[in-house]
């Protein structure tokens, strides 16, 4: 199987270059992530992040055939080729498939990604019902892959002010917890032209996040609790 | 050593330098807990994580976390207690269980208020399922004790202890990895020598207290469920400052993980209704352990495991694994209540568990051993008749072995354990920082020596390479140090290990670059590997008798005669002692070791 491999080591490299791979030995059941180590057993100055290998930790987020996804939940078979492997785009490059994310964590720390509750704690835990419980399903689950953010045209033009649609996730997870107690507060910080407004509802994010999530509809629904916190 | 070394400019006169009150190394939930506990009471601290902290292992826990909450049956924390001294074997320390299983409903409302998104029962209060080895009053009917968030536990309390760091703003080093401990003549441990991976610079990390939380060491074979992190650094660091690893013949092979991929597939399946069938379709587990059937302790079902398919009642073409049925449960409370693993199946062995049964086999899943320490977290040595603590040292988590897993983790357990011994580590530190205001004077021999580590794989030239040996020893481990041993097989396993070991001197590597060099990386991860695999494979041949994980086909019994104790393991010499198992909780009677049936 033929592979095209981003290529940029800083001490060496002026530009980014692409270059050309050949495994000859392809598995059934083989994931993009399988290939790229053993392509490092050839080559060990290719450099990707990797860890767990099953979809939960979120490292290994790439660009694959022009999508962003992770190599280790993306089949070979079915892939193009040569498969093309560039880096997430939109956020510079450290060195080869590895990116800088401090961007996309300063906009996760910006929405205060934490549980705020004013009033006194009890003994035991809080009462949420199952119902209550299933408005997180589907935002709790996001891993920080960076998939959605670097796919969205809104945030490569604004990457300082918008926050990106894994931030709005989390931004919503917490809006959408029956045991918060900071909507107001959480809802004013995304005001403004920006933060939360410069979504376009392209989608992109929806069709690439790895793990099914959809972040445009968490946006609309932050929009839907503006409009009605108005009221 | 032969070649040549470059200058890669890491002389000690240029290397950087930083103080913190607090170091810990590794940001999974053992160090989260703990740098929160310490944050929270402004200590300065620093957590050092080789990866950005939500790709921590813990993320991949699944089925739960264990407290006798009660609310979906009968429960107490005495009960707990019980079962988890009952599944260690009898060599889990009795004072840690109590401490451990009495915290736990503390630690897990804690969680919940700190946001930890559990699934909920009808009347809103946390949902429960039954895990393996779980009884009502010692050893009577199932319990159901594992608080669960679907099946992404660790993933929903790792990003909520993340989430609660940025609110103390605890101070991270991202993506660094920690070489050696830095430690003086006295005996004080002063900080860590670090590498940040983005510019293949080196920082020292000066500290009052270094906590090690660096997790469990799965990449030892080939099959496992572990992340490619899990390289027990933390371990191969205190080995090279002469700390001894604790019960290191002890492994945890998990029944149920993807036959040939070894991707985890939670116990909860089992909790759920879940069973295992060999190729007859016969509910084999019902010969093994008729009470508890599939939720017997995770030693039992991996063994039951291992023997159908040796005898020849394995599923597949080759009769190489078993089959977990699942389809009986229905999509509903799959998609419910095992949506993880759901996806898991479907993505890598396109089969839908609504339809099929699932091939499975036992896979290398958790190290008990560990780093020894106290209920506080503080790492302790044998001395004369009894134990010392090494100053300004801390463990908590997989790497440490404190004892509360002995022989044998429950599943549910380990996630507890991270954050009752992270906290309790967090406590014992904010004592320690109250009496210990100064920082001590720095040791610059030992400072140098973790430099030459470092800089040896600057050497340059043709070698062996990292990837080869590494899979040579995986290899090497599963064949020789799996679920079944023998002495004639331990014994040449530890010659192989060595001999491979040996060969890391040949190691060369073809990139000398600075900026995030990922071969350096596996190289320093790999050394770490080979001085945990000699000390489980050497641990492992001197323990003539069979309890928990460690099976022995040679000595099929449990000797609590003269095997009642812990291995301790020393690298100089590879020199084993070993020291009693604390039989004396706290508050209670004791449990002492009888027949152990599920």
């Amino acid at each position: 199987m033929r592979f095209r491999i981003y290529r940029y080591q800083p001490e060496v490299d002026n530009k980014p270059r692409m270059q050309e791979y050949v495994l000859e030995e392809i598995q059934p059941g083989m994931m993009l992530r399988d290939a790229l180590l053993k392509l490092r057993e050839q080559d060990e100055t290719l450099v990707f992040r990797h860890s767990c290998g099953e979809g939960v930790c979120g490292s290994d987020a790439m660009n694959i055939n022009g999508q962003n996804g992770l190599a280790c939940l993306t089949p070979l078979s079915n892939l193009k080729e040569p498969v093309e492997v560039r880096p997430l785009p939109g956020i510079p490059v450290v060195r080869d498939l590895v990116v800088d994310m401090s961007q996309f964590f300063y906009h996760y720390r910006a929405v205060k990604p934490y549980l705020k509750v004013h009033d006194p704690e009890p003994e035991v835990e809080f009462l949420q019902s199952p119902q209550q419980r299933e408005k997180l399903d589907g935002l709790y689950e996001c891993i920080l892959c960076g998939c959605c953010t670097t796919a969205c045209p809104s945030f490569w033009w604004n990457p300082d002010k918008f926050r990106g649609p894994a931030a709005l996730l989390q931004a919503y997870r917490f809006l959408a917890d029956s045991r918060d107690q900071a909507t107001t507060e959480r809802l004013e910080d995304l005001e403004g032209p920006y933060r939360m407004f410069r979504c376009h509802t392209i989608m992109n994010c929806v069709n690439v996040c790895p793990k099914g999530l959809n972040p445009t509809a968490a946006i609309n629904n932050i929009k839907k609790l503006m409009v009605k916190d108005m009221i | 050593m032969d070649g040549t070394v470059t200058d890669v400019g890491v002389q000690p006169v240029t290397l950087a330098r930083r103080q913190f009150d607090s170091l810990v190394i590794g940001a999974g939930g053992g160090g989260l807990r703990a740098a929160l506990q310490l944050a929270t009471a402004d200590a300065n601290v620093a957590v050092v994580s080789k990866v950005f902290p939500t790709r921590s292992h813990t993320v991949a826990a699944q089925g739960g976390i264990n407290a006798a909450l009660a609310n979906v049956l009968p429960d107490n924390w005495h009960w707990h207690m019980y079962d988890t001294i009952k599944g260690s074997d009898y060599l889990g320390d009795q004072d840690a269980i109590e401490y451990m299983c009495r915290s736990a409903s503390h630690l897990v409302y804690e969680l919940e208020h700190a946001g930890v998104p559990f699934s909920r029962l009808d009347d809103g209060k946390i949902y429960q399922r039954p895990f393996g080895g779980q009884s009502q009053n010692f050893g009577g009917e199932q319990a159901a004790r594992t608080c669960a968030a679907a099946d992404r536990t660790g993933h929903a309390m790792l990003h909520t202890l993340y989430q609660q760091n940025i609110h103390a703003k605890t101070h991270f080093f991202d993506e660094y990895f920690a070489i050696d401990l830095i430690k003086d003549d006295e005996g004080f441990v002063l900080g860590a020598l670090v590498l940040e991976i983005e510019t293949g610079k080196p920082l020292l990390i000066e500290a009052k207290t270094t906590l090690i939380a660096t997790g469990g060491a799965g990449q030892l074979f080939r099959t496992n469920t572990n992340a490619r992190i899990n390289t027990g650094d933390g371990m191969g660091m205190a080995l090279r400052a002469g700390i001894p690893l604790q019960d290191m013949e002890f492994f945890q092979f998990h029944p149920t993980g993807v036959a040939g991929r070894g991707m985890l597939l939670t116990e909860g399946a089992r909790g759920e209704g879940g069973y295992l069938i060999n190729k007859d379709g016969e509910r084999f587990m019902e010969r093994y352990a008729p009470h508890a059937k599939d939720l017997a302790s995770r030693d039992v079902v991996s063994r039951a495991i291992s023997t159908e398919v040796r005898e020849g009642r394995g599923c597949g073409p080759d009769g190489e694994y078993v089959l977990l049925k699942l389809d009986h449960l229905g999509r509903d409370v799959l998609q419910k209540r095992l949506p993880g693993i759901s996806d898991t199946i479907r993505t890598f062995l396109h089969i839908d568990p609504a339809e099929e049964p699932v091939p499975v086999f036992p896979t290398a899943h958790y190290t008990m051993g560990g780093i020894p320490t106290n209920r506080h977290g503080q790492v302790v040595v044998p001395i004369d008749q009894g134990e010392e603590v090494i100053p300004g040292l801390y463990a908590a988590g997989e790497c440490a072995c404190v004892s509360v897993h002995g022989a044998n983790r429950l599943g549910g357990n380990s996630l507890l354990d991270i954050v009752v011994f992270g906290r309790a580590a967090g406590n014992d530190i904010i004592e320690y920082l109250s009496n210990n205001r100064y920082h001590r004077r720095l040791d610059e021999a030992s400072v140098d020596k973790a430099v030459d580590h470092l800089q040896r794989w600057d050497l340059q030239g043709e070698g062996e390479s990292v990837a080869n040996l590494r899979n040579e020893l995986q290899l090497t481990m599963e064949k020789y140090c799996g679920v079944f041993r023998t002495e004639v097989v331990l014994a040449e396993g530890i010659e192989k290990v060595l001999e491979l070991q040996q060969r890391m001197a040949d190691v060369r590597l073809q990139d000398h670059s600075r900026i995030f060099n990922t071969a350096r990386i596996e190289a320093m991860e790999l050394e770490n590997l080979f001085d945990i695999a000699v000390a489980t494979v050497v641990s492992a041949h001197a323990r003539q008798e069979s309890r928990g994980a460690h099976s022995r086909i040679d000595y099929p019994e449990r000797d609590d005669v003269h095997w009642l104790k812990h291995s301790l393991y020393y690298k100089r010499d590879r020199r084993l002692d070993y020291k009693p198992v604390t039989l004396k909780p706290i508050s209670v009677e004791s449990f002492p070791p009888k027949e152990r049936v599920y």
